[in-house]
């Protein structure tokens, strides 16, 4: 290497590591020496050590000594963590990309269910192989929060490969970028592998958006990623309606209600009247500029009547959805997101309404003797989807196809 | 290796030895096929004129109690598992017995725990030969590498009464832990510091050994009610100041797993069987304490309260999530096998429908029936599972022993047996083209649980119609076993001994299948 090259590790700390791997690299003069421990080594021992040496190879490790201790880890993760500790150690080259999963192409749908988005912190692969199978509209990989500063580098390489590797089931594929200059970073890794849908920390001002809507665009043109800002600043809920509107890739706009009662110095209350006007804001905004409006989390994991409450009551806000820490939420907010049967029942009927009236080249719609605007007829549609999605349609209902 | 027996095939394609630890073995014939013969083993005929007429048969210490029955070289020491990780006396026997200078005794364990690592240093020095019952943790390693003189043998709960009824083992001294017993040998298991609830798994030892010890630590005047164990079979009690560590026997609250892999699979398990209209008025099942039995165990109960659906017994281990629903009148009885919390055995000491019960009622496959085949679904764990459904739990994938099998083939004769297992774990994928060690034949294994998907067992036609239609998510097994492939890459097969450590027998005394060496 013309560059020096340093000692480097990659890969999480402590004792109970499962799923994972621990990578170390030293320089040295002798040609490169591997060091594979692995506790699946009598099954996939030549796996592993091949995965390795093609980063490595990629990365024109010749010398030094790279070590591995492995506990279990996929070859997805393998990849990544290798890459993760030459980078570090001051080498550069193409990333060897993971076999791509089932379903690592599914287009991106602008107007989807987002009743449930799963938060998964993006350096902990453990927590993101069966993220599919719970059934949550959305995943998030979480490359901000719930990443240390010090693992920001590895984590996004981890979230690539996951972006290729992983079987999210139907779930929209998200990440959750960082702040700034680092979240730029972060869309730039991922963009070309098929995010659905980019959500943007702390936004504050509509220029943000507009700058990142060109900059992915710039990066992915007609493929870029849907973005969903988040609002988490009285400044941010102040300029709502500009941000939403910003950008024709915004699909979505959301609160963070943690860092904003922090801010604002009112402790997050069960009752909430300390955000609502944040709430209302953004509801009203999103609906404003034709996006969805997506609730904030509920932290408490082990409280699913809390949680249901709460689903209720944002929903009854008008919020289309609700983040979830925790798969065992999913279940949860999507039975407290699913209409009613009277709210279904006259759904039913203006949906079927309007099918006749557009069927006989009627402009107005009418139900009974009422007449129904628009806006309703729309609203009527996406409760009748959120009725299906619940399980609450057989399809064999007229209105089921609105 | 103390010999080196021939192998031969056994009807389910495993090579077994034909002679274990000098004994000739029955391999396996299939199930049901083994039918047995002669006469059920005995003890040797007493008289009372032996026996203190003030029923007074204590000595001072366990030593005393090994001197007055003779205990001798060679001889074969049983204890159980009721004390689990809490269990002193099992260790303290054999360091009594080293103390005596007693050499190559055979240990008979019901099951043996971690806290039983004491007994590596008896192998070393030669005060035990060898061990026929569960090993794990370093006693599970020292068999698996080969240091054991004699061959390990692994039995169900089941397996273990017919092989002692049957006369396959010979107990010439039981060593049976009482947290209640009083001088005259009669003991329970529901009170005093190390309290159990009962005490089944000592039940066969106390009625067939040659000599019965009774250990306790909460002496009571006669007589000690209800008399589990009855004094008329125990030779010699003992009073100790602690028969072991009460924090590990029973846990003093049941916890629930968090992991939502676990969790999913718990509650597909439960929805399958509502699907397959299993819960239903006068059913019963058995689920066990690991985590996911016990979720599995929640949601079934909650399924059971919204279709107002009673079960007519349930099978423990009990805890208190099973005792809250016999409270509840959701389940009408309890046959409990083993208490394993402090509510459980609470339970069992005050409510009458709350029954002890041993191997023999529960799981002996040599007596007229037992009421393990009228369970109508179980849930159950497993090491690996093969495309075939044969199962194992006995071993890790790279052969080392890992669990003992417990009651696990027991329950195998459940009208539905589901496996309850994750897809793999760490990279290592749990569905294989073969077990690494057959314990349960896939014959008798019904449907597999992951996360990932229902697997059914293609003998269940009328399961797949029953599931039809539901949303479920039912897959053939080879096609998980794809997916898993893909996930974690086609596994190399293990290179594996030929150097036999021990054998896994069938419940009817056939040898289903070698553990071989490793390491």
């Amino acid at each position: 290497m013309g560059t020096t090259v340093r000692g480097a590790r990659s890969g999480p700390t402590g004792d109970r590591i499962r799923s994972d791997l621990v990578v170390r690299y030293e320089p040295g003069d002798g040609p490169l020496e591997l060091r594979i421990r692995s506790k699946v080594g009598y099954l996939y021992g030549e796996a592993i050590e091949a995965a390795v040496r093609r980063v490595a190879e990629a990365f024109g490790a010749a010398t030094g000594v790279l070590e591995v201790e492995d506990f279990g880890a996929l070859e997805w993760v393998i990849l990544a963590r290798v890459e993760a500790c030459l980078r570090r150690a001051g080498f550069e080259g193409e990333a060897v990309l993971p076999a791509r999963a089932p379903g690592h192409d599914r287009p991106r749908e602008r107007e989807r269910l987002r009743r449930s988005r799963l938060y998964i912190p993006g350096n902990q692969p453990k927590l993101m192989l069966s993220a599919g199978l719970y059934g949550a509209d959305g995943i998030i990989l979480d490359l901000e929060d719930s990443v240390p500063p010090a693992e920001k580098d590895a984590a996004r390489i981890l979230v690539r490969n996951a972006l290729l590797a992983l079987d999210w089931g139907g779930a929209e594929r998200m990440v959750r970028v960082n702040q700034g200059e680092p979240g730029l970073e972060d869309m730039e890794a991922l963009a070309p592998h098929n995010p659905h849908t980019i959500l943007l920390p702390k936004v504050e001002h509509a220029q943000t958006v507009a700058d990142i809507g060109v900059f992915l665009r710039t990066l992915a043109g007609d493929d870029a990623p849907f973005l969903m800002p988040i609002l988490e600043s009285p400044l941010g809920i102040h300029n709502a309606y500009e941000i939403a509107a910003a950008d024709p890739l915004v699909v979505a706009l959301t609160l963070g209600l943690e860092d904003l009662s922090a801010e604002l110095g009112a402790p997050r209350t069960p009752e909430g009247w300390e955000s609502f006007l944040a709430r209302q804001t953004t509801v009203y905004a999103a609906r404003a500029a034709g996006v969805q409006p997506i609730a904030s989390v509920y932290s408490g994991i082990d409280d699913p009547e809390g949680l249901e409450a709460y689903v209720r009551r944002e929903r009854a806000l008008g919020f289309d959805g609700i983040g979830c820490i925790h798969p065992a939420q999913v279940p949860v907010v999507h039975r407290a997101m699913a209409p009613t049967a009277a709210e279904l029942e006259k759904a039913i009927r203006i949906v079927e309404a309007a099918r006749e009236a557009e069927a006989k080249g009627l402009g107005a719609v009418a139900v009974g003797s009422k007449m129904v605007d628009p806006p309703v007829v729309a609203q009527a549609r996406r409760t009748v989807a959120l009725a299906r999605a619940a399980g609450m349609l057989d399809g064999e209902t007229e209105a089921s196809d609105g | 290796m103390a010999e080196k027996a021939r192998l031969v095939e056994n009807a389910a394609g495993r090579l077994v030895p034909e002679v274990v630890n000098g004994r000739e073995q029955t391999p396996y014939l299939g199930v049901g096929k083994f039918r047995p013969e002669g006469r059920k083993a005995s003890p040797r005929i007493v008289t009372c004129a032996d026996y203190p007429e003030d029923g007074d048969k204590q000595v001072p210490t366990l030593r005393d109690a090994f001197e007055k029955v003779g205990l001798a070289d060679g001889m074969v020491v049983s204890t159980h598992h009721h004390l689990r990780n809490g269990d002193a006396v099992a260790n303290m026997a054999f360091d009594a017995a080293a103390g005596l200078g007693v050499k190559d005794l055979m240990w008979f364990p019901s099951a043996s725990f971690p806290v039983h690592a004491n007994q590596l240093r008896h192998l070393e020095s030669g005060v035990i030969h060898h061990i026929e019952g569960s090993m794990n943790g370093p006693l599970g390693d020292y068999c698996s590498q080969g240091k054991m003189r004699g061959l390990g043998v692994l039995r169900s709960h089941g397996g273990r009464w017919q092989a002692i009824q049957d006369g396959e083992v010979h107990i010439d001294v039981a060593v049976i832990a009482a947290p209640t017993a009083d001088p005259f040998g009669n003991a329970h298991g529901l009170d005093g510091p190390a309290a159990c609830g009962l005490l089944g798994f000592a039940l066969a030892d106390s009625i067939f050994a040659e000599k019965v010890i009774v250990v306790t630590d909460n002496l009571v005047p006669f007589p000690c009610i209800p008399w589990q164990i009855q004094g008329n079979n125990v030779d010699v009690v003992v009073e100790v100041d602690s028969i072991g560590d009460p924090s590990k026997i029973v846990s003093g609250t049941t916890r629930i797993t968090r992991s939502p892999d676990r969790l999913r699979i718990a509650e597909l398990a439960a929805r399958f069987c509502e699907a397959a209209g299993i819960v239903r008025d006068g059913f019963s099942f058995q689920a066990g304490a690991g985590g996911t039995s016990l979720a599995f165990a929640i949601y079934l109960r909650d399924i059971m309260r919204s279709a107002g659906v009673t079960a007519r017994f349930a099978r423990g281990g009990s805890n208190r999530y099973l005792v809250e629903m016999l409270r509840d009148g959701l389940v009408e009885y309890i046959l409990d096998g083993q208490t394993f919390d402090l509510d459980g055995v609470r339970s069992m000491r005050e409510d009458p429908r709350h029954v002890n019960t041993s191997p023999f009622t529960s799981y002996n496959y040599h007596g007229k029936g037992n009421f393990a085949s009228m369970v109508d679904v179980v849930v159950l764990g497993a090491t690996e599972v093969d495309v075939e459904f044969n199962a194992n739990v006995v071993t890790h994938s790279d052969g080392r022993l890992l669990h003992g099998i417990g009651g696990w083939q027991n329950c195998l004769a459940a009208r539905t047996t589901m496996l309850l297992v994750p897809s793999f774990r760490d990279r290592i994928p749990v569905i294989v083209d073969r077990v690494t060690t057959l314990c349960g034949p896939g014959e008798l294994i019904d449907v597999v649980v992951t996360e990932r998907g229902i697997a059914v067992n293609p003998r269940r036609q009328d399961l797949l119609d029953a599931v039809r239609g539901s949303d479920l998510p039912v897959r053939d097994i080879h096609d998980l076993k794809a997916e898993l492939d893909r996930l974690c890459g086609v596994p190399s097969r293990p290179e594996r001994s030929d150097e036999p450590v021990a054998v896994v027998k069938w419940v009817d005394g056939t040898v289903l299948d070698t553990v071989w060496r490793v390491g």
